[in-house]
């Protein structure tokens, strides 16, 4: 009885401590946006796995999913006001119109953080860490990029890979057919089907895809690592309030060491461990309060 | 909304380049696809009104497969099932040695899919004139195939030219589908350019230009065929 007492004035006096600063702060940017319409717009992938794909419920999950239902729970606590989450699906051509246009307030993928495409949208921290890699079958013969003189590859169209590998079969000579897909699913698919010997992306995306092949023995991801490619949440330009709150929740995720059970509950299954370069990424982006 | 405009890069190099190659796949697809869905559609359209019922069976079974399946799941099933279903060697061909099988799998694909309904026009052209005039065809001692040579079809093929329009203008708006199976047509291009520049505006600005003068010349031209093939005395032959 004393304790649901406690529980109740302590429910009623946070209540009014948030309705105060609820109405003693005006917003700007995406804060005034989700605060107006009640509804934060994220943005999901649907092939990107296990950052943002679809399961058989076709909901929207993964990795990057997990971040934003963190950023969401941080945006509902600044707001003071439980905010509801509308997925849109987005992919690699939409991506960035559809933040610019505010169709999406935050954009819950796998996006390499590039300088060109700040010139239009802004980032949070980066979650991720990886590389342009090829996925091939084992007994293509292909070991390295050189490899695919007089070859064909699939490559998904808007991605920084899709321009990795032109540069360099331009930079090197190599002439090889490009074969240019809407998603990497149909990549996958043109390489199953023998249309083509390779398909490019992020080698953690290339072992997602082989995870989810119906005979996952028959691919592999082969050669160096052909760029470098940092993942992070994209938000708006010129919004660094909204970026803050972002970059606040992900920052506290580092420091809990939280990120360490999320990062397990997707990679654990793919045997795909935490890197050092990420640890020491995590490490350096967790500002203190 | 918050955008840094470039109406430059559009007409920069490689950009330009890219949308005007992209334009020529779209029209080389549009007017490829158009031979097969005039011709083919022409043969499925007479069929549907000939007295045979068997033949008119099977008109009738080509219209309502490929009209009924959307365009899309059409363009996939050509590219990525044909080449499965057929004997391996066969298949490995067109996935391998065919040259440019993302053009051909789209042409094929989009000219069967509006020759239904270019077939569909055809027969309500013909199923549009009195039967007086083929009843006087006959007894005149004309056959069957010359009822139809020298009596519907030159009458028929006047009179749809405005219904043909819309398909014609229809078929360069779906070629953009073509892209989903790597085509780099005007709509891929320009989504190219966006990836490249992130000026996603202008390029979907570009492309839509695009789009609409090419449909502009198409709508003039059917125009001044539509006053030429004007046959007097029929309705539906618009202003004159």
């Amino acid at each position: 009885m004393m304790f649901k007492k406690i529980g109740v004035l302590a429910l009623g006096l946070s209540a009014a401590c948030l309705t105060l600063e609820a109405s003693a702060t005006e917003y700007f940017g995406t804060l005034k946006k989700i605060n107006d319409s009640g509804t934060i717009m994220v943005g999901h992938r649907e092939s990107s796995v296990p950052f943002s794909y679809l399961n058989e419920a076709q909901e929207p999950i993964g990795y990057s999913i997990d971040l934003c239902i963190q950023v969401v729970d941080e945006v509902s606590q600044v707001l003071g006001k439980k905010v509801n989450v509308e997925y849109v699906p987005i992919n690699g051509k939409t991506r960035i119109p559809l933040l610019a246009n505010g169709s999406i307030d935050i954009e819950c993928g796998s996006t390499t953080n590039n300088l060109t495409r700040q010139k239009q949208i802004d980032y949070a921290h980066t979650t991720f860490i990886t590389g342009t890699k090829l996925l091939v079958r084992k007994d293509s013969g292909i070991n390295e990029v050189e490899d695919l003189e007089g070859k064909s590859i699939a490559l998904a169209q808007g991605t920084t890979n899709e321009r990795a590998i032109k540069k360099i079969a331009q930079e090197k000579g190599i002439t090889v057919k490009i074969l240019s897909v809407k998603d990497h699913a149909q990549g996958f698919l043109a390489l199953k089907t023998d249309r083509v010997d390779a398909y490019s992306t992020d080698d953690i995306l290339l072992y997602g895809l082989i995870s989810k092949a119906k005979n996952p023995q028959d691919y592999e991801v082969t050669g160096r690592f052909l760029s470098y490619d940092p993942y992070a949440l994209m938000v708006r330009q010129d919004d660094s309030a909204f970026r803050l709150v972002v970059n606040r929740r992900l920052s506290a995720l580092f420091r809990s060491g939280e990120i360490n059970s999320i990062y397990s509950k997707w990679f654990d299954n793919m045997n795909v461990p935490m890197s050092d370069m990420l640890q020491t990424a995590i490490q350096i982006q967790t500002f203190p309060q | 909304m918050k955008y840094n405009w470039d109406w430059g890069i559009l007409f920069s190099a490689p950009y330009m380049d890219w949308l005007i190659s992209g334009l020529g796949w779209t029209i080389s697809v549009a007017l490829a696809a158009w031979v097969i869905a005039f011709s083919v559609g022409s043969i499925v359209g007479v069929a549907r009104t000939v007295p045979n019922r068997a033949i008119r069976a099977i008109g009738t079974a080509y219209v309502e497969l490929f009209r009924n399946i959307p365009l899309l799941v059409q363009m996939f099933l050509w590219y990525f099932v044909l080449p499965e279903m057929v004997p391996d060697d066969v298949g490995r061909w067109l996935k391998r040695e065919m040259p440019n099988p993302e053009y051909f799998s789209a042409v094929i694909c989009l000219g069967l899919y509006t020759a239904s309904r270019v077939a569909e026009q055809v027969r309500a052209g013909i199923e549009a004139i009195s039967t007086g005039l083929s009843s006087a065809g006959y007894a005149a001692g004309l056959s069957t195939t010359q009822v139809y040579l020298h009596v519907l079809l030159p009458i028929s093929y006047r009179q749809i030219v405005l219904p043909l329009t819309n398909e014609f203008l229809t078929i360069f708006k779906n070629s953009s589908l073509a892209l989903t199976i790597g085509l780099l047509e005007l709509t891929a291009q320009s989504q190219q350019v966006s990836e490249y520049t992130f000026q996603s505006f202008e390029a979907f600005t570009a492309a839509t230009v695009i789009y609409v003068a090419v449909a502009a010349v198409v709508t003039l031209i059917m125009h001044k065929l539509e006053h030429l093939m004007y046959v007097p005395g029929f309705i539906g032959t618009g202003d004159k």
